[in-house]
């Protein structure tokens, strides 16, 4: 564990360095934007809205007291949706999509000798396989955490005007109510973080993967794994730090 | 020149290089012929820096490799090309973006003179108008060919070729032989070549050395080799049924 700890950490420096040529990571980083970002837009979309309106209706379900309002579905279910559905749910599936997409990049790149044929040219090949993957994520998974807010939420909304178990005007007021923007601030940081876990791990599990096409397998998969599992410890921490 | 002295390497307890010395001539091609897991990759790989050496150390044209900064190693390795056994051709760039990376990557030139260059390295290997055709869509002596051709992109001054007739028809293999040794011969480049092909050390082994068991075992010309009486290198050399037969 130590071993892979510091051969991540030595991984790492090499990606952190200055791009050998800035046209060609504005363009590598470009074509991320599309496959991190823009390709993920419509997994994101179905479960975000899906997601919305099952906290919904859950929520009007156990309101079984007259004395709560019908507000609150709208107030518990914006709460769920920014505070953990977004930033860790939408996070952890984009471990196993892009996680896993990115991995098996690298990875398939690594068993063709394309990284070796990149280190003889002269390539820094970490800084220029990782490094636009790793920005890419930083700056685009805060928009579709964004994204799926706004699309949950909706979701919920349509949810209980289609059952009719709250009002339009009852769920709008929920969400309006004790807003506070420091949960969106706290979502933001955790997607930050969260998104440098997944470009990060992924791109160093791929890079060092060895032998052949069964292990490039087994780098997606432990891409996935390992992600998933420093998303959740992480979520634990951010949250003790930041919300108490 | 490349010279490799006194060069051992070792994974593990395992070694794989025993004190190996060679030098490999300019303008000609020197060939790294042994049995699979003899340690020519090794050696290659160690020769172009891709693994480092744990005893003695490699000298291009009198530069120590081991003792240059980072930045004087990628310096070299502009002058250097290299072609993988399966091409390492890059999956997501057409045949033009695989040439024309290191181009864009280490030049200032303008896409007009990128194009141009490509345009020269793809005649030179007899795929004009390849261009926009993906690794996938190209048979294996195409997708050697363009390997080549990015490989002599930035004129390099040595070239390294990892086997690079395995896979390919006795006739594209010859095709690909004569390639590399016109190339060497034509750009003066030091060009080292691991095969285990005999019909590629007796057509252009201008000096070929012998890998037995990570040890350098025999070195010599391409004719010289048949006339050996170095048991490994006989059975080696004499190995298929063709050469048993020319030879009795």
């Amino acid at each position: 564990m130590f071993n892979a700890l510091g051969e991540y950490l030595l991984l790492m420096f090499q990606v952190f360095r200055k791009p050998d040529k800035r046209k060609i990571f504005r363009k590598q980083l470009f074509l991320e934007f599309q496959n991190l970002g823009i390709d993920s837009l419509g997994i994101v979309a179905i479960i975000s809205a899906f997601f919305g309106g099952i906290v919904a209706i859950q929520t009007a379900y156990n309101i079984d007291s007259p004395l709560i309002s019908l507000t609150m579905v709208g107030f518990t279910t914006r709460q769920s949706i920014i505070l953990e559905f977004s930033p860790t749910i939408i996070s952890l599936i984009l471990a196993g999509k892009v996680g896993s997409r990115i991995a098996s990049e690298i990875g398939t790149m690594r068993i063709t000798e394309q990284i070796d044929a990149l280190k003889v040219m002269g390539v820094n090949t970490a800084n220029y396989l990782i490094f636009p993957k790793v920005v890419a994520s930083l700056l685009i998974n805060p928009i579709l955490i964004i994204f799926s807010v706004v699309v949950a939420l909706f979701g919920g909304w349509l949810a209980c005007v289609v059952t009719g178990l709250v009002t339009s005007q009852d769920y709008i007021l929920g969400i309006r109510y004790c807003f506070e923007g420091f949960i969106v601030f706290y979502a933001l940081i955790k997607t930050v973080v969260f998104a440098f876990i997944i470009a990060s791990v992924s791109g160093y599990q791929g890079y060092f993967t060895k032998g052949g096409a069964l292990d490039v397998g087994r780098s997606s998969t432990k891409a996935v794994v390992y992600s998933s599992i420093l998303i959740i410890i992480f979520d634990l921490i951010l949250t003790q730090l930041l919300l108490t | 020149m490349i010279e490799a002295v006194n060069i051992s390497k070792f994974f593990g307890n395992h070694e794989v290089l025993k004190n190996i010395s060679l030098q490999f001539e300019k303008g000609k091609t020197n060939l790294i012929i042994g049995r699979s897991g003899s340690g020519k990759t090794v050696l290659m790989k160690c020769l172009v820096g891709l693994y480092g050496v744990d005893k003695g150390h490699i000298d291009f044209d009198d530069r120590n490799l081991s003792k240059m900064t980072s930045k004087e190693q990628r310096d070299i390795r502009k002058d250097l090309g290299m072609l993988f056994q399966g091409g390492a051709l890059f999956d997501s760039m057409n045949v033009e973006e695989n040439i024309m990376f290191p181009l864009t990557m280490f030049t200032k030139k303008t896409y007009e003179e990128k194009l141009e260059r490509v345009n020269f390295c793809l005649n030179r290997v007899a795929l004009e108008n390849t261009n926009k055709l993906y690794p996938s869509e190209l048979s294996g002596g195409m997708t050697k060919r363009v390997a080549i051709a990015r490989a002599i992109s930035m004129n390099p001054e040595y070239l390294f070729c990892d086997e690079p007739n395995s896979g390919l028809d006795p006739i594209t293999a010859g095709v690909i032989d004569e390639l590399i040794s016109e190339i060497t011969k034509e750009y003066q480049t030091t060009t080292i070549i691991n095969t285990h092909d005999m019909n590629s050390v007796l057509k252009i082994g201008d000096k070929v050395a012998f890998i037995y068991d990570g040890e350098l075992w025999w070195k010599g010309d391409k004719h010289q080799i048949l006339k050996t009486d170095n048991k490994e290198l006989n059975d080696f050399v004499f190995a298929t049924e063709l050469t048993t037969r020319l030879k009795n």
